[in-house]
């Protein structure tokens, strides 16, 4: 399988990466690592006629401290999410679930900010950077503004950003000390979640139970009123409408939610006292 | 356009498609023919090639992305005149690290890429090592041998 024909394009800059984007708007796409718009556009489900390379912008792979947040360079690749020190120190949820996306070589090339853009209801990062109450960066010739992960994923593989816009930056309150903990129920070792439940503090963000990543919000607000890791978890499908396919049906996916979620909290009830949650 | 890869210490400079996929470069334009296609959808890891030192599957990387980097591939990895295998191949062979044959050119790349990652893995290690790579013929066992192998450790029987 080949993609269709198609003009490539190197940025040499985040600016050159703008002027590009304003001027080539809707034909063009933005490449990163490629591993989720490659297999589309292999697909041909994708046809982008500029495709504009972002891959060697290294102002754009960076963690840093900045205050009471984490900044997080779009283009930071898995692997080096995974192995970074500050990151595992003040948000070792997005750490740990760097660490478990796809193998080896997809984490050598996947990068946060595409995962992000991409906005695969299946994917990882978006319901950890949910849950993690997170902001993303977007950039164009206009300016910047700062979306909340709240108001970013809109729907499947579907997020505000314009055609000319670029997602430089993700911030992350500092989760420093807080209880965290994730589970992804999959098929096999590299296979997307059906179900996942990534969990920080108080928060409580699902994978794949909807057509993006959810706050499982009934269940952080019996947490909140004093229940239990069970008693909360069991909460945990409350106002979803997961899908409904022939290797997971609605109400299996409804099960695993309830399942893992209750496995998160317990594991973060036992990583500190309780009431501190 | 045009691109300049070093493949296997040699660089390359080549005219091709724009939108022309590595592994298409190495086999097609270059003839380099160890590494193969399997799932051609990013999971078997069999088209898997080192790109700078790091294990990637070249089924999902342009040669584009690759122009002014250098890329590893099976025949890369032993001495030019071929007297001598690498480590890893030569664990392969000694393990019997194969059955058919077909996915051994990627488990080799991306064995080398996770001693380089992890020189002294446990059994547990190589098998979450290697987890983006598929043994149609389940032949796991012998293969987590090998890289034990390879890495100086014990094997089991």
């Amino acid at each position: 399988m080949i993609p269709a024909q198609l003009s490539y394009v190197r940025a040499r800059s985040v600016e050159e990466t703008l002027d590009l984007l304003a001027e080539h708007g809707d034909d063009a796409k933005v490449l990163a690592g490629g591993h989720s718009l490659l297999p589309l556009m292999k697909f041909r489900f994708a046809a982008p006629e500029v495709l504009v390379d972002i891959g060697p912008l290294g102002e754009l792979s960076y963690v840093e401290e900045s205050g009471d947040e984490i900044a997080i360079g779009a283009l930071t690749r898995y692997r080096d999410l995974h192995t970074n020190e500050i990151l595992r120190a003040h948000a070792p949820l997005l750490a740990e679930v760097a660490g478990a996306i796809g193998d080896p070589q997809v984490r050598n090339r996947g990068t946060i900010g595409g995962s992000l853009a991409h906005a695969d209801p299946a994917a990882d990062l978006p319901a950890a950077t949910l849950a993690s109450d997170a902001v993303f960066v977007v950039r164009s010739l206009e300016g910047e503004r700062a979306i909340p992960a709240e108001e970013f994923f809109l729907g499947p593989f579907t997020t505000p950003i314009e055609p000319d816009e670029l997602v430089v930056e993700i911030r992350v309150p500092k989760q420093t000390g807080l209880g965290w903990a994730f589970e992804k129920f999959s098929r096999r070792a590299i296979d997307w979640a059906i179900v996942g439940v990534t969990a920080v503090g108080s928060s409580i963000a699902l994978i794949n139970m909807g057509g993006s990543p959810v706050r499982a919000r009934v269940a952080e607000e019996a947490l909140a009123s004093g229940a239990s890791p069970a008693e909360a978890g069991a909460l945990a499908a409350e106002d979803t409408s997961p899908a409904n396919e022939p290797h997971a049906s609605t109400e299996y996916r409804k099960h695993l939610a309830r399942v893992l979620t209750t496995r998160a909290l317990t594991k973060i009830a036992g990583e500190q006292p309780v009431g501190l949650r | 356009m045009r691109v300049g890869i070093e493949v296997n210490g040699k660089q390359t400079d080549e005219e091709i498609e724009d939108r022309t996929l590595l592994v298409h470069y190495l086999r097609d334009v270059l003839g380099l023919t160890a590494t193969n296609v399997g799932c051609d959808t990013t999971s078997c890891g069999a088209c898997t090639v080192l790109l700078d030192g790091e294990a990637v599957k070249s089924c999902t990387v342009l040669a584009a992305q690759a122009d002014g980097h250098a890329v590893t591939t099976l025949e890369g990895l032993a001495d030019p005149d071929g007297s001598e295998l690498h480590p890893m191949q030569r664990a392969f062979r000694e393990q019997h690290g194969l059955q058919c044959g077909f996915c051994t050119p990627g488990m080799i790349m991306a064995s080398v890429s996770l001693l380089r990652d992890n020189p002294k893995p446990s059994r547990d290690e190589v098998r979450h090592g290697l987890e983006g790579n598929l043994c149609r013929c389940t032949g796991y066992h012998n293969i987590v041998n090998a890289v034990m192998d390879a890495s100086g450790q014990e094997v089991q029987a």
